[in-house]
């Protein structure tokens, strides 16, 4: 049995890990680490083209556009009129209308500025793009991005790069009651359990570049995260007996030998 | 004329449009956004628009990123 298909604004895709396309130490090592992860959809950055390197070619002549959908960021945007002018670049570049909208309020902790956030997201909706918002991992924030008209909720796990886990599942849980929307987490895992307790908590999807990009061995990371996310959702959907405190015996308590 | 592309001076003929601007630099045409003077300038429009004096070109694609 495979786990249900992930929906994002009408749009059905098999996997439910999505991967970042950052920090590879070669583009012939981050092809292999996107193909063992099994992502359809892969994020990128909007970058000015460096003049002086035009020639050498650049790293999405490495990636097969019928294979992945390509998720633009904002990131390192800090303001709302910066993300924006980011995403209006990105749907010109890319002719695509789906973007990772993240707009950051620190550059220590990389947290989101969820006050500008929801300027842009109202401003980008309104020009039909599909929002992906990177947020914080706040319930009244993410109901506010789903009435904006959002297509999903990105909260953090924990800060970009930490690889700290997932640091706060129960509002997780209540962000999951709460909103509609598919619910992914981004940010903060860094090994495999954390995408399988993200994905057994009921997340829809998780997003993730440096827990594959920086481990030692990045194509058996991106192959285990994989595994990691198939066997969540499979937990979660499959429905985990209850928690106890005491024992419950999984032999016959009858006809035993000697009674 | 002068004209800035990507925050560097340079100078480009009377006339020149955003394509041939691409050709110079050997950039492609696919998967860039061109941006003058802070508007997008349309895919459709890189063979007609012609570039204007002082004008500050910005040319961006896509790169790495989480």
């Amino acid at each position: 049995m495979a786990p249900g298909k992930l929906t994002i604004a009408g749009r059905e895709f098999n996997s439910r890990l999505m991967v970042g396309t950052g920090k590879y130490a070669t583009n012939e090592q981050m092809v292999a680490a996107l193909e063992a992860s099994g992502a359809e959809i892969i994020t990128v950055a909007v970058r000015r083209v460096n003049l002086a390197e035009m020639g050498k070619g650049c790293m999405l002549d490495f990636i097969d556009p019928k294979k992945y959908t390509l998720l633009p960021n904002t990131a390192a945007c800090y303001t709302a009129e910066d993300a924006i002018r980011t995403c209006r670049l990105a749907r010109e570049a890319g002719l695509s209308d789906m973007v990772k909208l993240e707009v950051l309020g620190d550059e220590k902790t990389l947290f989101p500025d969820n006050e500008e956030l929801l300027k842009a997201a109202k401003v980008l909706v309104a020009e039909g793009f599909t929002v992906l918002p990177y947020c914080s991992d706040d319930v009244i924030l993410c109901k506010k991005l789903e009435q904006l008209g959002c297509a999903a909720v990105m909260p953090l796990a924990a800060p970009i790069g930490s690889g700290l886990g997932i640091r706060n599942p129960y509002n997780l849980k209540i962000i999951m009651e709460a909103v509609s929307v598919p619910v992914i987490v981004d940010a903060g895992v860094g090994t495999a359990s954390d995408a399988a307790l993200a994905m057994e908590l009921g997340c829809d999807g998780i997003l993730m570049n440096t827990a594959i990009a920086g481990a030692k061995d990045p194509i058996a990371m991106a192959r285990a995260m994989k595994l990691g996310v198939e066997a969540g959702r499979l937990a979660f959907e499959a429905g985990r007996i209850p928690k106890k405190l005491y024992a419950t015996a999984s032999s016959p308590l009858t006809d035993i030998i000697g009674s | 004329m002068n004209i800035t592309v990507n925050g560097e001076q340079r100078s480009a003929s009377n006339g020149t449009t955003i394509s041939q601007l691409l050709d110079e630099l050997q950039i492609p045409q696919t998967r860039v956004a061109v941006e003058i003077n802070l508007e997008i300038a349309p895919k459709a429009t890189y063979g007609q628009r012609t570039l204007q004096d002082g004008d500050r070109i910005e040319i961006v694609h896509f790169v790495g990123g989480g």
